[in-house]
């Protein structure tokens, strides 16, 4: 007796060690909830790309605000005020509600760099003929009612640099102004794009941003109760997103923890056996925790979502246990002897199915496998070698046998719903083949965490805005800051022939606002010496009604051109065009990047592949769409999940076939779980709900868990009847395994939702087509 | 001779004073509401035009034309022909401008010194006093068959650019806008009536 009492308290100490070391990790680990889960380990050019500009790109570091509600001055007033205060703080890098702010600055930065920025200066305009078709063009201008505007340049700037640029620049739809501030369309919001110095990924810097506004929202001293303020962008989106991952899963953690203690309290009426059946659940959570934790160095919110869940499976194994074994300290190590080994199997092909999982390239698919297998064989294991030893002497809990009599009589007839149940399988074959087109969703956006509503103010302010949903780039990569401006250059002047041809409505790049060095001396060159350009420019007055001696500023200002220095990256600061050049012109992991977003004509798209032929002609450029890219990427995961998860499924089968040696009976273990898996698909199928990678990790689940059931069911010989102590806890452990994984069904949450309807379900029905298709002894 | 010339001459009188009668009340100085009660009832109109502006800097005036459309109460529409095709399109509050493949979408009130110069010509045609009087002194001259209106800016925003503008028109017609500048610039712009289109 002394022997095996001195491997329990071994077994104890162990266990205590373990659980001090998960909690050690734990408390080092660092909790996630941006996208860094569904982003590959191994990306491509094209999905690094996409990572960068989800993590930090431009498009991440956008906020759009709007005010609604109150009257149209009232609107305006306010978003002037909390723009200037805004202005003030360094957490912004700028904001736009259509003052003039630095209008003043950045027309005079373009002014005086008109010759080096103007890509229309060439040594042709600077010729006698070019002189005089540009200096007509700018005749005819004071014509027109824009005339106003340009009388005052024309001394100076005869040929239109100034003109060319602005245009240039001004090529993006902005908002209305109403008021003095930008609105929407319809009139009825006032709009403000603001950009915060931190990247879209640190959510903590967008929660501070997002408080830094609201704040002076709250206190404009023109605030009213009849005005409201409302945000969107990437980086909202990932406060918002943590925000409702952390609340669900602190509910859903709290509420199944009640349910599913109420209802062993139910069962066991003793708190001492609920006490100690909690114990494998928490040493398995805090076992997966600390797995995943060590796994993948941080831990996200989602798989902690997953792991509440699974608590409910956990318990299933105290359960077992206590209920299969109820009398006596001997009988508990009966219970090991009759009953571990299936137990231990069922934990098998649990392991079998989520091991694949971890071959995923889907960081957050591997981190839900690696949580599930650490979790499962700690909450086993301290159910076999700990917990006998920790019960005490007396412990009972309540009789069941009468409820496991119940379940007997009614097991015995459940064959009688074979032929039901066939048809039900049968229906939901045939609904599962006709639909199989549509039951998956493919597009990432089924992934994403934000609701419906937020989607829907983020497109409505979007269009608003007329922002840009930074979606088809040109990227060019290169060594140095001159190649990439270079190469933009080069791609710039083949995208120009597409917005003449109306395929594209515009583009941006870093070149515009800043030259490679090698055009900036080009168009220097091509400004002839002071002498010269008088004797053209005399030449190109005939026959105009000008004459050449208003000219002489114009003179003086392209002789100073010829010889100013050249333009650099720091010469744009404190204009509003050093923001473009921020976000379009990358150092990053060694190499240059430039990027050259473009904007699709007005409700049109854009068609990539005549873009796409162009660009072959400049290596180094590649045309991203980064929607397609993103959907491509999730439909990659996707499809690699479900051939992970028919991998896991031969697993299953081949442990079952090494342990069994016999294909019949693996195969009677299979049935019920297939026709539940099946069943479970088809009602998913039924109600309109397409799978997306979540709902295949309840299917897996819905096998893993539902393996127990069959192979209690399973006998070699079937005229030894269940056991109704064994048939009482499997009820309870499906109904714990319900209640963990129902409440996900109710979750805001679109995966943690997957996962509840999915498993929910499939575990009853796993029981009842265990029961159903068991063998009968009078069969 | 002077008694057959009396009576002649009381009738001529007569006669001429009645002959004066209609005319004098017709000629008496048209007031602004009438101009403004004629005017209003154009509900449409369209007209070609021709722009000459004299800009100091330049030697000559240059010469634009093209078409004008207005539709009662807020529409005027001014297409320039030449030298370059450009469309202006005032639209209650929203001034849209196309030139080439460019188009800007301005609101009015945001742009005094522009909403000044166009809000002239549209508040006249329309016969809308109260805008009119909104932004500028009116001084009218002539009557119903020869009239000139004069507008003189009120806010000196709208001043800093435009000195003056001076409408010539007959009866409920407009014929000519000029537009002194504050800078000395100015232009003139000679309307003239086409047939409604049907």
């Amino acid at each position: 007796m002394t022997h095996p009492r001195r491997r329990s308290t071994a077994a104890i100490v162990l266990w205590l060690i373990f659980l001090l070391a998960c909690v050690g990790i734990i408390s080092r680990t660092q909790f996630t909830t941006d996208l860094s889960a569904f982003m590959p380990r191994t990306p491509t050019p094209e999905q690094q790309l996409l990572m960068d500009q989800l993590s930090d790109g431009l498009a991440s570091r956008l906020i759009l605000v709007g005010i609604e509600g109150a009257d149209a001055p009232t609107r305006a007033s306010l978003s002037r005020q909390v723009a200037q205060h805004l202005r003030a703080d360094r957490t912004f890098v700028s904001v736009n509600n259509g003052e003039p702010v630095n209008t003043e600055r950045d027309r005079a930065f373009l002014f005086d760099n008109r010759y080096l920025l103007s890509p229309a200066v060439t040594p042709e305009r600077f010729g006698a003929d070019g002189l005089h078709a540009a200096l007509s063009d700018s005749i005819d201008l004071l014509a027109s009612p824009a005339g106003l505007l340009v009388k005052s340049l024309l001394p100076r700037d005869p040929t239109g640099e100034m003109l060319q640029l602005l245009e240039q620049f001004n090529s993006g739809t902005q908002p209305q102004l109403v008021e003095g501030a930008w609105a929407s369309r319809d009139g009825t919001r006032a709009l403000m794009l603001v950009q915060t110095r931190a990247s879209g990924s640190d959510t903590d810097a967008q929660q501070r941003a997002m408080a830094a506004i609201r704040q002076a929202f709250e206190q404009a001293p023109g605030a009213t109760a009849s005005a409201r303020l409302v945000m969107t962008g990437p980086g909202v989106f990932s406060v918002t997103s943590r925000d409702t991952i952390k609340r669900q899963v602190t509910r859903l953690s709290i509420l199944s923890l009640a349910l599913i203690a109420t209802l062993l309290l139910l069962v066991y009426r003793s708190f001492n056996a609920l006490a100690l059946g909690l114990l494998p659940v928490i040493s398995g959570a805090l076992a997966g925790i600390a797995a995943v934790s060590l796994g993948f160095g941080a831990v996200h919110g989602i798989t902690l979502g997953f792991g509440t869940a699974l608590i409910g499976e956990a318990v299933d194994y105290s359960i077992y246990l206590f209920v299969q074994s109820e009398q006596n300290n001997a009988d508990h190590q009966s219970w090991i002897k009759r009953f571990w080994p299936t137990i231990r199997l069922g934990v098998l092909t649990s392991i079998a199915g989520f091991a694949s999982l971890l071959l995923s390239g889907f960081p957050g698919l591997a981190q839900l496998g690696l949580y599930a297998i650490a979790g499962l064989i700690v909450a086993a294991t301290v159910t076999r070698f700990v917990l006998p030893s920790l019960l005490p002497a007396n412990f009972r809990i309540h009789d069941l046998s009468a409820v496991g009599r119940t379940l007997s009589h009614l097991v015995q007839r459940a064959a009688a719903l074979r032929w039901a149940a066939a048809i039900v399988l049968l229906a939901a074959c045939a609904i599962v083949v006709t639909n199989r087109a549509s039951l998956w969703n493919d597009t990432i956006a089924s992934l994403s965490p934000v609701s419906q509503a937020d989607v829907e103010l983020d497109t409505r302010l979007r269009a608003d805005m007329g922002a840009p949903d930074v979606r088809y780039l040109v990227v060019v990569s290169g060594a140095s800051q001159e190649t990439v401006l270079r190469a933009a250059e080069r791609v710039s002047t083949l995208l120009q022939a597409h917005v003449e041809q109306g395929e594209l409505a515009g583009f941006e790049s870093p070149s515009r606002y800043l030259p490679s060095v090698t055009t900036q001396r080009e168009r220097q060159a091509s400004l002839p010496p002071r002498p010269l350009l008088e004797t053209r420019l005399a030449q190109a007055v005939q026959g105009l009604p000008v004459r050449a001696q208003l000219f002489a500023p114009f003179l003086d200002d392209a002789d100073t051109a010829r010889s100013q220095p050249l333009l650099r990256a720091s010469d744009l600061q404190q204009t509003s065009m050093a923001m473009a050049v921020d976000a379009l012109l990358l150092q990053q992991h060694g190499q240059w990047r430039a990027l050259l977003p473009l904007t699709a004509p007005e409700g049109g798209s854009i068609d990539a592949d005549p873009i796409r032929t162009a660009l072959k002609t400049i290596p180094d450029a590649l045309f991203v769409d980064l929607k397609a890219e993103s959907d491509r990427l999730y439909s990659g995961y996707l499809h690699e999940a479900i051939v992970l998860s028919l991998g896991g499924l031969v697993a299953i089968i081949a442990l079952l076939l090494v342990v069994f040696r016999s294909p019949l009976r693996v195969l009677r273990i299979l049935v019920p779980l297939a026709a539940a898996v099946i069943t479970v698909t088809a009602g998913l199928s039924l109600f309109g709900q397409q799978m997306i990678i979540l709902h295949l990790v309840g299917l897996l689940l819905v096998a893993a868990v539902g393996s127990n059931y069959a192979l209690f069911f399973d006998r070699p010989d079937p005229r030894t009847p269940i056991l109704p102590r064994t048939l009482a806890s499997m009820l309870f452990a499906s109904l714990t395994t319900v209640a963990g994984f129902g409440l996900l069904a109710f979750s805001d949450v679109a995966i943690l939702q997957a996962l509840g309807v999915t498993v929910a379900p499939g575990v009853i029905l796993a029981l009842f087509y265990s029961a159903i298709f068991a063998r009968q002894a009078d069969a | 001779m002077t008694r057959r010339t009396r009576p002649r001459f009381r009738l001529c009188a007569l006669v001429w004073l009645a002959l004066l009668v209609s005319p004098i009340v017709q000629a008496a100085p048209l007031s602004i509401a009438q101009l403004m009660a004629n005017l209003a009832k154009n509900p449409q109109g369209a007209a070609t035009f021709t722009e000459k502006k004299f800009i100091a800097i330049l030697e000559q005036p240059i010469e634009s034309s093209g078409e004008l459309l207005f539709i009662a109460p807020a529409r005027l529409e001014k297409r320039t022909l030449k030298p370059k095709p450009e469309t202006m399109v005032l639209d209650g509050d929203t001034l849209t401008v196309e030139r080439g493949r460019r188009k800007h979408v301005l609101q009015l009130k945001d742009y005094p010194e522009v909403a000044g110069m166009i809000e002239s010509i549209r508040a006249t045609l329309a016969g809308d006093r109260k805008a009119l009087e909104r932004v500028y002194h009116l001084v009218l001259d002539g009557g119903n068959e020869r009239w000139a209106l004069v507008l003189t800016p009120l806010d000196p925003k709208v001043g800093a650019v435009i000195a003056r503008i001076r409408m010539e028109g007959v009866k409920d017609v407009v014929h000519r806008v000029e537009i002194l500048q504050a800078d000395g610039d100015r232009s003139l712009m000679t309307i003239e009536k086409q047939a409604p289109p049907q």
